[in-house]
C-alpha cells in the first residue's frame, strides 16, 4: 500500500535549485534512508513531504485512512517543546492538539521506557540535549500514523539511545509502518533499508 | 481565460516583454510629459485667484492620482503572485514599489511647495496630504519587509500579504482621514481648484497624466529588468545576455 | 482536552510561568503616559485635550511591544510546525492564540485605564467612551498586528520592522477611537464612531485568521 506519493517535486531555495522533478513513492513496511551531502536539500525535501513547505512545482499526496489519527508524524530539527513546560505537559498539549488524550499514567509509562524516570515534571529546559530529544521522540508512541518522517532523530542521543530508537523504528516497520529518515550514520536495521540519495546540485 | 499570460511567468519571456514594451512607454512618457508640461506651464491660462503658482498641478495632480494607482497595481501583482505562484508577479510587484514611492514623494513635495504660497506654510495636516503621507509609509513597509528576507520567493509572498492589507486599508484610511480633517478644521482652503476646472486647463492636465503613466511604466520596466537580472544571475540566458552586452 | 482548548490552556500556563511578559507592556504603557504631562506641562485643559490620543497611541505602542513575542518562542521551538501539521485548522489555532494573548496582555491595560483617565483629567463620560473604544478597538490591534508578527517571526530583527509595516494600518482606528472620546467630552452621541470600530472588528475577525495562517506558512517555508 502506498503511504505517500510525490510527483515531480522541484525545490528552489535562495534561487538555487536543490532538486528537480523528483518522484517518490513510499510504501507501507518500508524503511527509507535519505542521504546526501550537506546542503543537498534533505531537510527541505522532508519538510515538503510533511506538508510544511510548498514545492516550487509538484504535488504530494498522503494516504489518510480513517484508521489512523494523523496521515503522518513529522519530527524535525526543532524539538517542538517549550522549555518552561515539563515533559508531561508538552506531551499532553501535543496529544490534545492531535485529538488523542492519553492518560497521565500512560505518559509516565512511556517516558519511563525512554529512560526519563524522575524527569517527567521538570521544565524541559533543565534536561540535557539528549533527554530533550528523547521526549520529542516519545511522540511516536502517542499517535497512530502510517508514516514517520524523522529528520536526524539520532542527534545528541547516546549509544543506548540510538539503538533504542532503532529498535522502535524496526518494530514499527514490522507492524507495517513506513519510515523516511535522515541520519549521518549508517542504519543498522533488521529490515532492508532503501537508500535514497540526493545529489548536491550547483 | 488568462492562458495567454502563462508564458510570461517565465522570467526570460517576461524580460523579453519588458524590452518590447519599453519603447511604447518611453515614447508615451516623453511625448505626454513634454506636451503636457509645456502646454500647462506656458500656454494654459493662469488662475484668477492663484496666479501662476497653480501651474504646479500639472505635476502634483498626476503624481497624486497615480501614486495611489500604482499601489493598487502593486497589490494586484502581489495577489496574482499569491494565487498563481508566479515568480514574475512578485518581481513586478517589487519593481513597482520604489517607483510608486518616488511618485508619492513627488506629489508630497509638490504639494508642500504649492502649499507655501497658498497656505503660507510648507506643511498643513490637510486630508489629502495626510493620506498621501500614510501611503508613502505603506510603500516603505512593503519594501522594508521584502528586503528583510534573504529568500526572494518568501520575501515576495510576505510583501504581497502586506500590500494586500494596505490596499484594503487605503479607502478606509482615505475616508477616515478626510472625516478627521473636517472634524478638526472645518472645510478649509483645500477646495481650491477642485470645483470644475476650465477645459483650457483640463486638457494639458490629462495629457500630463498620460505622460506620467508612461513615465511610471518606463521606470517600472527598467526596475523589473534589474530585478529579473539580479535574481536570475546564474541562469544561462542571463549569462549569455551579459556576455553579449560586454562584447558590444 | 479538546484541541482548541489545549492551545488556550497551554498559553495561559506559559503566561503564568513568565509573568514578566504580562507586566512589561503594562509598565511601559503607564510610563509612556506619565511622560506626556511631564513633557507638555500639567495644565488640566491641555491634558484633557490630548488625553484620548495619548492613551491610544500608548496602547498601540505597548500592544506592538507585547505582540512581538507572540509567536516567537513557538516558532523557534518548532511548536508552530506541529500545530500546522495537526488536524486542526491553523487559522483557528492562530485565532485562539491571539485572543488568549489579548486577554493576557491587553486586558490588563484596559483594567488600569481608570488610573490613566485620572492622570489625564478625563471626565466621566470621556472615560466611558474611552473604555468602550478600548474594548472594541484593541482586539483589532491584536488581530491585524499578529499578521505582521507572523510574517516577521522568522526574521531575527522583528521589532522595528513590525512597527514599520503595521502602524500605518492602525491610523483609521486611532482616528475613530480618539474622536469618539472627544465627542463624549461635549456630551454628544459617539455611537456612530463605536459602530464603525465594531464594523472594523467584525471584518478583522473574519479575514485575519486566514491571513495569519498563510503568513505562518510563508514563514515556515
Amino acid at each position: 500500500m502506498d503511504v505517500l506519493i510525490a510527483q515531480s517535486l522541484t525545490c528552489v531555495k535562495q534561487d538555487r535549485v536543490l532538486f528537480s522533478d523528483l518522484d517518490i513513492i513510499l510504501r507501507a513496511g518500508e524503511l527509507v534512508h535519505l542521504t546526501g551531502p550537506n546542503g543537498a536539500g534533505k531537510t527541505s525535501l522532508l519538510r515538503i513531504l510533511a506538508g510544511l513547505a510548498q514545492p516550487e512545482t509538484g504535488l504530494v499526496h498522503t494516504n489518510s485512512a480513517d484508521t489512523y489519527d494523523v496521515p503522518l508524524l513529522y519530527l524535525g530539527h526543532k524539538l517542538a517543546q517549550n522549555k518552561h513546560l515539563s515533559a508531561i505537559e508538552n506531551l499532553t498539549y501535543w496529544s490534545a492538539l492531535h485529538r488523542v488524550n492519553p492518560s497521565v499514567e500512560s505518559l509516565y509509562h512511556i517516558l519511563a521506557q525512554y529512560q526519563l524516570v524522575g524527569l517527567e515534571d521538570l521544565p524541559t529546559g533543565q534536561l540535557s540535549a539528549g533527554q530533550q530529544r528523547r521526549v520529542s521522540l516519545a511522540r511516536t508512541e502517542l499517535v497512530q500514523a502510517p508514516l514517520w518522517i524523522l529528520d536526524e532523530p539520532y542527534t545528541s542521543l547516546d549509544v543506548t539511545g540510538v539503538s533504542f530508537i532503532q529498535t522502535r523504528v524496526d518494530e514499527y516497520v514490522s507492524r507495517g509502518g513506513c519510515v523516511i529518515m535522515t541520519s549521518h550514520q549508517a542504519l543498522s536495521s533488521s529490515h532492508l533499508v532503501r537508500e535514497l540519495v540526493l545529489e548536491y546540485q550547483i | 481565460m488568462f492562458v495567454w499570460l502563462h508564458p510570461y511567468a517565465k522570467t526570460e519571456r517576461a524580460y523579453a516583454l519588458c524590452n518590447t514594451l519599453m519603447p511604447y512607454f518611453l515614447s508615451a512618457a516623453v511625448l505626454g510629459l513634454s506636451v503636457g508640461l509645456v502646454w500647462g506651464m506656458l500656454f494654459a491660462p493662469s488662475d484668477y485667484q492663484q496666479g501662476d503658482s497653480f501651474r504646479i498641478i500639472y505635476i502634483h495632480v498626476p503624481s497624486a492620482i497615480l501614486s495611489m494607482g500604482t499601489y493598487v497595481a502593486m497589490a494586484i501583482a502581489g495577489l496574482v503572485g499569491l494565487v498563481w505562484q508566479w515568480k514574475t508577479a512578485y518581481m513586478s510587484m517589487i519593481a513597482m514599489a520604489p517607483v510608486g514611492a518616488l511618485v508619492c514623494f513627488i506629489s508630497l513635495f509638490t504639494g508642500a511647495a504649492w502649499g507655501k504660497p497658498m497656505w503660507g506654510t510648507w506643511w498643513i495636516w490637510d486630508a489629502r496630504l495626510t493620506s498621501q503621507l500614510i501611503l508613502l509609509f505603506l510603500y516603505f513597509g512593503v519594501m522594508a519587509l521584502y528586503y528583510a528576507f534573504s529568500d526572494r520567493q518568501q520575501a515576495g509572498k510576505a510583501a504581497a500579504i502586506i500590500a494586500l492589507i494596505g490596499v484594503i486599508n487605503i479607502p478606509i484610511i482615505h475616508y477616515s482621514v478626510e472625516w478627521w480633517n473636517t472634524l478638526h478644521q472645518g472645510s478649509t482652503i483645500t477646495k481650491i481648484g477642485k470645483p470644475s476646472i476650465a477645459p483650457s486647463m483640463k486638457w494639458p492636465l490629462l495629457v500630463s497624466i498620460a505622460g506620467f503613466m508612461g513615465l511610471i511604466g518606463t521606470l517600472t520596466l527598467m526596475q523589473l529588468k534589474n530585478v529579473i537580472i539580479e535574481r536570475e544571475l546564474h541562469r544561462p540566458w542571463v549569462k549569455q545576455l551579459l556576455s553579449q552586452q560586454e562584447t558590444k | 482536552m479538546s484541541p482548541l482548548y489545549s492551545v488556550i490552556h497551554r498559553d495561559f500556563t506559559l503566561a503564568m510561568r513568565q509573568k514578566a511578559d504580562i507586566f512589561q507592556p503594562l509598565t511601559f504603557f503607564v510610563l509612556v503616559i506619565t511622560l506626556f504631562p511631564i513633557g507638555v506641562g500639567p495644565a488640566p485643559e491641555t491634558l484633557q485635550k490630548i488625553g484620548p490620543g495619548v492613551i491610544w497611541v500608548a496602547a498601540i505602542l505597548s500592544a506592538l511591544l507585547g505582540m512581538e513575542r507572540l509567536f516567537r518562542d513557538d516558532f523557534n521551538d518548532g511548536v508552530l510546525e506541529q500545530m500546522q501539521l495537526s488536524n486542526l485548522s491553523l487559522s483557528w489555532i492562530m485565532f485562539a492564540k491571539v485572543m488568549t494573548h489579548w486577554l493576557l496582555t491587553i486586558v490588563p491595560l484596559i483594567l488600569i485605564s481608570p488610573l490613566l483617565a485620572l492622570f489625564l483629567n478625563l471626565t466621566m463620560p470621556m472615560y466611558w467612551a474611552l473604555l468602550a473604544t478600548l474594548l472594541l478597538g484593541t482586539p483589532i490591534l491584536s488581530l491585524l498586528g499578529s499578521i505582521a508578527v507572523a510574517l516577521t517571526v522568522g526574521l531575527q530583527k522583528g521589532g522595528i520592522l513590525l512597527s514599520l509595516i503595521i502602524i500605518p494600518v492602525f491610523i483609521p482606528l486611532l482616528i475613530f477611537a480618539t474622536s469618539a472620546v472627544d465627542t463624549a467630552l461635549f456630551g454628544l452621541n459617539y455611537l456612530p464612531q463605536l459602530a464603525i470600530i465594531a464594523a472594523m472588528l467584525c471584518i478583522a475577525m473574519a479575514l485575519t485568521p486566514m491571513a495569519m495562517s498563510y503568513a505562518i506558512k510563508v514563514s515556515h517555508q
